[in-house]
């Protein structure tokens, strides 16, 4: 019996791959010089998923994305490895979410999928690398959780059971939990796969119908728009019957106090001779200056 | 991000300018299958827009993956264990992803679970992975055999092995040397018998079989019992099965990743491809010409390989108080190298879209044969064309990339010859390129017919006639080392000699090489003041060759002739 599998994806700057300042002089960041990518670890939660259709026949994969209309890009980088069905979130309202809000509005999205199996997260964003979101969303959607798992060893469809294998400091443990689970992914165990180039001819015109005036700036360019398939669904508040008050910048508690560039300067280095004295005395001054203790 | 296509500005350059539109026609003949394939184009556009979207990942995957594992897969090789091939971890893990981001069926039509390109984008292709890892062409994107099979074999045939080329579930291998047919395959003497039914059974040993783990190979063996010579050899399609057994590896100079297998067949079921008899002269010509094709890309991109390693380190290196690449020697070097890949390069992809011409209007002619009178004068035209001009940029591709891998190694002085360095492997790996799928000697063969007998004159005339205002002193350099190219010409037919001939076949060949690149690089000037700069070296150089050329045929030839057999005995 196959799988619904949901995975949650998000588009980041490329944190990795600066190309320039990548903070403006006001502390914020300078995006015109970070690329936009998938986000590394859910590249691997989505490559766990799809690892999971190859073996288990009638298993489906769907992937939903929060974000401005240029994160289809990550929807379509899902359909090209092989993803059955994708959903854009996105609405004005959503906008200036916090980790709370932005899960709470995926938690929504979800549901309306509904009779979900395994829902995959990667471990966390290389822009907030909070690792909030997939955790939450667990809680709010009352479903055990298995964070850092580097590889699912076994899922038995029949007892309804998964056996995990999740990172810990100086090793791992085995986690088994009865599905439906949430899990998040990191990019130890799984290798993701290329793009199948059939699924980019096929997908690479691929859009959502968008309106205009619903967002300051589209990255949607409609003269592309050659095949008319519905790859892409566009999923606003009311799509997902998300409550208003829980999302975007009223949902979200965290309130930014301010945002500094802090340019990390490191100190000289300090050579200690190799005797037992020498490095007491160091340990007795980094407890004196409170850096120990 | 490594990206061997996005990083390469010459082929990206050659992309926007290429004509491809008749090509794709043929190739998609009137867009029929996008009714049908969710990915087949809907016009030309929509094609040129796919190869080059498919070109990227095969640049990501070449720059990324394939490239950093080059040096382990060459370091480790391959190993027959319990009679099977074992490639490099790193070999499987790239072919793996090939298979899956479905691109082992480039050539094969959608119906068999192919992408349908023409063979324009798979000499691109070809190259760009050949710069990462020589070795991978041979089985990651081998289409020359599957592309045979699709031209020549019955419906039946087609069906039981496409699929899963397509798929890269089967390799694939063409089975054609044997200890005492290299060069002269008419010498070929497997075996195939028929047995009462009428089942064909395969006997004998093969050597130097490249791939031949692959489950499907094709075999050229001797049908006619007591037929000597070509007339005597047809065509199979063996799968794998027990009755062949791999019963050596070869230990080489280079490409390590590539098996190079010794079968031995004992009464292997096989079927006959096509018409008996017609298996050395028809099938293997074909097969042949289009794998020279695929040498010809392969060996491009070890150039490729070689110049940017070179190019590199010249960069890094100081002496004398200042970088190497600023010595007359070194920068002399590198451009030449850059200059000798460019213009192999725009010749490659003339004769890939030639070749892609020539088997669109067959196809064409196969499809409507009541059309056939359209097609028929173009097909003489571009048949010719393409015989010339493929033994012609096997020939240079290949000596010029060991020429660059060469270069690339003088650039590095002694680093360079130590195996830490990249250039080392790609000195070994040029190695064969002109050596297999026709020696360079071969190619000459191949090709001086097309060149004595009008062929390469009538090209040079077409070139001649297009618009060359924004160079008109250039033109006239071309046009001036024609003269001396048609003086030699004369020379070599008034002699009436056919060891003259052939004694000059390579001095002709190349003078005719020169002036189509001479040519190409100059039409390629007009969209570029970097490709202008290019022709006026190329051209210089040129010049100086095809006269020097010219004077040693005319003047110098018979003395060698004369003398050569009291020097060697």
């Amino acid at each position: 019996m196959g799988l619904n599998l949901i995975v949650l994806v998000k588009q980041v700057p490329d944190t990795q791959n600066i190309t320039g300042e990548a903070m403006k002089e006001d502390g914020t960041v300078n995006r015109a010089v970070l690329p936009a990518i998938f986000n590394p670890e859910d590249l691997h939660a989505l490559e766990a998923a799809l690892t999971l259709k190859d073996t288990i026949p009638g298993t489906q994969v769907h992937v939903i994305t929060m974000g401005p209309p240029s994160a289809i890009q990550v929807l379509k980088e899902s359909l090209y490895r092989g993803a059955d069905s994708v959903a854009l979130v996105s609405d004005r309202k959503f906008a200036g979410a916090d980790t709370l809000a932005t899960s709470y509005a995926l938690k929504c999205a979800i549901e309306k999928i509904g009779n979900y199996d395994i829902i995959f997260c990667g471990r966390q964003a290389i822009d907030g690398d909070t690792a909030q979101v997939g955790p939450q969303t667990a809680e709010k959607l009352n479903l055990n959780q298995i964070t850092c798992v580097s590889n699912i060893e076994k899922v038995d469809t029949e007892k309804r059971l998964i056996l995990a294998r999740r990172s810990i400091e100086g090793g791992y443990e085995l986690v088994q939990a009865p599905l439906p689970v949430l899990l998040t992914i990191t990019d130890e165990g799984y290798s993701p796969r290329p793009p199948s180039v059939i699924k980019v001819m096929t997908f690479k015109n691929a859009s959502a119908e968008m309106s205009e005036e619903k967002y300051d700036e589209s990255y949607i360019d409609s003269k592309v728009e050659q095949k008319s398939n519905q790859a892409i669904n566009l999923w606003d508040i009311n799509a997902i019957n998300a409550d208003p008050e829980s999302c975007g910048l009223s949902g979200s508690p965290t309130k930014v106090k301010k945002i500094e560039s802090v340019i990390l300067v490191s100190a000289d280095i300090r050579m200690v001779e190799n005797s037992q004295d020498a490095i007491s005395g160091m340990v007795h001054e980094l407890i004196a200056d409170h850096t120990l203790g | 991000m490594e990206n061997f296509f996005l990083d390469n500005e010459d082929i990206l350059f050659q992309l926007d300018h290429i004509d491809l539109d008749r090509v794709i026609a043929f190739k998609e003949d009137d867009f029929r299958e996008a009714q049908k394939y969710s990915y087949a184009p809907v016009d030309a556009a929509d094609a040129m827009d796919s190869y080059k979207k498919v070109l990227n990942i095969i640049g990501e995957i070449s720059g990324e993956t394939l490239e950093p594992l080059a040096a382990e897969i060459d370091e480790e090789g391959v190993f027959l264990e319990n009679g099977e091939v074992r490639y490099a971890k790193g070999t499987k893990l790239v072919m793996d992803m090939f298979a899956k981001a479905d691109l082992m069926g480039f050539c094969l039509p959608r119906k068999y679970g192919g992408l349908n390109f023409p063979t324009t984008m798979l000499t691109i292709a070809g190259e760009i992975v050949s710069r990462a890892d020589a070795s991978f062409l041979n089985f990651g994107l081998q289409q020359d055999i599957g592309e045979t099979i699709n031209k020549f074999a019955s419906d039946q045939q087609k069906a039981s092995v496409l699929p899963k080329l397509a798929s890269g579930e089967y390799g694939s291998s063409m089975i054609l040397t044997e200890p005492d047919a290299g060069s002269d395959l008419q010498a070929v003497n497997l075996r195939a018998h028929q047995d009462a039914n009428g089942n064909w059974f395969l006997n004998g040993v093969k050597r130097f079989i490249t791939n031949g783990n692959g489950t499907v190979g094709l075999v050229l063996a001797r049908s006619e019992d007591g037929q000597t010579g070509a007339r005597g050899l047809s065509f199979f399609l063996y799968t794998r099965d027990k009755h062949m057994k791999i019963r050596r590896l070869e230990h080489k100079l280079g490409i390590h990743g590539s098996p190079t297998c010794e079968l031995q067949f004992n009464n292997a079921p096989a079927t006959l491809v096509g018409e008996r008899r017609r298996g050395l002269t028809r099938y293997t010509m074909w097969l042949m010409n289009s794998a020279r094709l695929g040498i010809a890309s392969q060996a491009l991109g070890i150039a490729e390989a070689s110049y940017r390693e070179a190019d590199k380190y010249a960069k890094e290196r100081i002496q004398f108080g200042k970088t190497i690449r600023e010595l007359p020697p070194v920068y002399e070097m590198l451009t030449d190298m850059r200059v000798a890949i460019e213009a192999g390069r725009t010749l490659l992809y003339e004769t890939a879209k030639i070749v892609d011409l020539k088997e669109g209007l067959e196809h064409m002619k196969e499809k409507y044969p009541e059309r056939s009178a359209e097609f028929k004068s173009d097909i003489k035209k571009y048949s010719r064309l393409a015989n010339l001009l493929t033994p012609m940029i096997k020939a240079y591709n290949t000596e010029m990339a060991n020429k660059a891998a060469y270069d690339a190694i003088q650039i590095h002085g002694g680093t360079g010859y130590m195996q830490e360095f990249n250039v080392e492997r790609h000195y070994r790996d040029a190695r064969i390129t002109n050596i297999y799928e026709g020696t360079t000697q071969l190619q000459v063969v191949a090709a001086i017919g097309g060149v004595t007998s009008g062929a390469a004159t009538a090209l040079l005339d077409e070139y001649d006639s297009e618009n060359y205002s924004y160079a008109p002193a250039l033109q006239k350099k071309l046009q001036k080392s024609r003269l001396d190219f048609e003086k030699a010409l004369i020379g070599v037919k008034e002699a009436d000699n056919e060891d003259f001939l052939n004694f000059h076949a390579r001095r002709c060949v190349e003078m005719a090489t020169d002036l189509v690149q001479g040519y190409l690089l100059l039409r390629d000037a007009e969209y570029s003041k970097r490709k202008m700069r290019i022709a006026e070296i190329f051209i210089e150089k040129m010049q100086t060759r095809i006269h020097m050329h010219m004077h040693y045929i005319i003047d110098g030839g018979s003395t060698f002739l004369k003398n050569f057999s009291d020097v060697i005995g």
